[in-house]
């Protein structure tokens, strides 16, 4: 049970990726505004819809980061 | 109620007509021996990237879901929303722990997380534990399908006047998914899942272009919002306020989600570990959806369909459930609100026959299976199962019918509550088997007792204001009972070590990792 590819569940630096997204949202005084608007859309709903996104993105890069270790 | 809309039952019915035979034709999708129980109850765990990404978003996204979240943006505004940080948030949680799940049942033949639980502890008991958990969480989370279901069979016109005809259509929808689910298996929801997916993704885009369209533009719809409606509530000087209410509902909800069975059998039936990985970054196409339609809840308060007379029996019977199917009888023609209707019709036949697959997977496994018949043969595991899959949605459909719909929200408020008291033993138990089980057992009845007392003590409120010197913090009443159960856990096991030696482990490091042994 001791060979090389063991370490392939490690730790990697890349899932501190992840932890921009948990403070980017769960932390409302950031974005709890109307201003500015986006087609007419308050900065609190399309803020948080750009970080649906965002984090998608997140999540790709350290699922094709983490993937070259394997 | 208003009148029978033909045009768009008979859409409706052609669809449900549809999937009605493609869940029976699904027995012989991607064929198996559905005597066993892996075969029936997760789909011989076959399912590659794409299925499972339809399967887990057909699971996760309900029918309830696109009734009350819009529901309660229409009611109470801004607050809604945290059902989009909720669905950013459960990806991460998703790609770091669940492949490892994946990985350790593959290897062991576990088909639920309580199996993986008495694997990794040894300890019957709190398998026990974890096993009733997973079961009365789900229950009433399958009654609320049902009330999706209610709610669009009423704005198709049919089941005005009350009495038991009324409930006819919601008897005949539950026979069709009964019987579907126990001829297939998991393999039923899956394949409709595709179909309802589709559906669901055409109605939310046309509602979130057309609608707009109609009412002069997002600053017109958001122009008639009121004001208090449109943002959190700034807090005042002794108290978090709403954000913390936000914050906390989002993180607790989203913790929570893939702990609950019919979740975890939606990713126990993956083909592979890379499979969930990627599910990780393609499933949030689903949350971006869930944000669009959290706004529809916003059109509804623009198009003034509250004020409707049309509406108004809607209103009285479904309260602001009824915003959403009044939104779309209100904008679209008829064809296209069958096709609509079908789409959240069939978005509550899915995840209810999911859940009603974990929940009979759970008994069988770990209740009849660990405490009555120790040596069942495959056979009769999964006749067993059939079984208990028919009973768990007789139960639920007997409570919809005949106790107010009020008790299954509360009791799915407390099944939140409940279920992520078992993430120490699942999700942590992944990654370490440092904690004691019995310090985790006695956590986990202290968390379940707490949250359950902080609930109550608020009338089934999702909140509770937790008040320290005199500064206010209302939160997620989960996560607060989640901090207790775990301070348990962490204090009581080294002093259950000292005293005890821990039953052994059956599982090894390797198990929980792409290993090609």
């Amino acid at each position: 049970m001791d060979q090389p590819s063991e370490r392939r569940s490690a730790w990697s630096w890349w899932y501190l990726l992840f932890a921009i997204q948990f403070i980017a949202v769960l932390w409302p005084p950031f974005y709890n505004s109307v201003e500015p608007t986006l087609w007419g859309i308050p900065f609190f709903y399309w803020y948080q819809l750009a970080w649906v996104i965002i984090g998608a993105v997140l999540t790709a890069i350290v699922y094709f980061a983490t993937r070259a270790d394997h | 109620m208003q009148d029978v809309n033909w045009i768009a039952l008979v859409v409706f019915v052609a669809l449900f007509g549809f999937i009605t035979w493609l869940g029976f034709a699904a027995a012989h999708w991607r064929k198996g021996d559905l005597d066993m129980l892996h075969e029936w109850g997760l789909g011989g765990r076959r399912f590659g990237t794409i299925i499972t990404w339809f399967l887990i978003g057909g699971d996760l996204y309900t029918a309830y879901t696109f009734i009350a979240v819009p529901a309660l943006a229409f009611g109470a505004g801004a607050i809604a929303f945290f059902a989009v940080p909720y669905t950013i948030l459960i990806y991460p949680i998703l790609f770091l722990v669940f492949p490892r799940l994946w990985y350790v049942c593959h290897k062991h033949n576990y088909v639920t997380a309580a199996d993986f639980v008495r694997g990794r502890f040894g300890n019957r008991w709190l398998a026990l534990a974890i096993t009733i958990t997973g079961i009365i969480a789900t229950m009433p989370y399958i009654a609320l399908q049902l009330v999706g279901l209610e709610v669009v069979i009423g704005g198709l016109g049919l089941g005005g006047g009350g009495g038991f005809v009324a409930e006819v259509p919601l008897i005949i929808a539950f026979i069709i998914l009964a019987a579907f689910t126990y001829s297939s298996g998991l393999r039923a929801p899956a394949s409709i899942a595709v179909v309802k997916d589709i559906l669901i993704y055409i109605t939310v885009f046309a509602a979130a272009i057309v609608i707009p369209i109609q009412l002069g533009g997002f600053g017109k719809i958001f122009a008639a919002v009121p004001a208090q409606k449109l943002l959190l509530a700034s807090p005042a000087a002794n108290t978090t306020g709403a954000y913390g209410t936000y914050a906390t509902l989002a993180l607790g909800s989203a913790l929570a989600l893939f702990l609950y069975p019919h979740s975890i059998t939606g990713i126990l039936s993956a083909s592979s570990g890379h499979a969930i990985r990627r599910n990780a970054a393609m499933l949030p196409g689903y949350s971006f959806m869930l944000g669009l339609l959290t706004l529809v809840g916003f059109f509804a308060i623009a198009a003034g369909v509250a004020n409707l007379p049309e509406f108004a029996a809607g209103f009285k019977e479904f309260g602001n459930n009824f915003a959403v199917p009044a939104l779309l009888l209100h904008s679209f023609p008829s064809w296209f609100v069958g096709i609509a209707f079908a789409a959240i019709g069939i978005g509550a036949l899915v995840p209810a026959a999911i859940m009603s697959i974990a929940a009979a997977n759970l008994y069988t496994r770990n209740i009849h299976r660990e405490f009555i018949n120790k040596n069942p043969t495959d056979r009769q595991e999964a006749q067993m199962a059939k079984w208990v899959s028919l009973i768990v949605k007789f139960g639920a459909l007997v409570f919809i019918l005949f106790v107010p719909t009020q008790y299954a929200i509360q009791l799915q408020l407390l099944g939140g509550i409940w279920i992520i008291q078992t993430l120490p033993a699942v999700m942590l138990g992944v990654y370490t088997r440092w904690f004691n089980d019995w310090a985790l057992l006695i956590g986990w009845a202290i968390g379940m007792t707490v949250g359950t007392a902080m609930a109550v003590a608020v009338n089934f409120a999702a909140t509770y204001p937790l008040t320290i010197g005199g500064f206010t913090v209302p939160g997620y009443a989960a996560l607060y009972a989640l901090v207790i159960n775990l301070v348990v856990a962490i204090v009581l096991t080294p002093m259950l070590r000292a005293i005890s030696t821990p039953p052994s482990d059956v599982t090894a490091e390797g198990d929980y990792v792409s290993g090609r042994a």
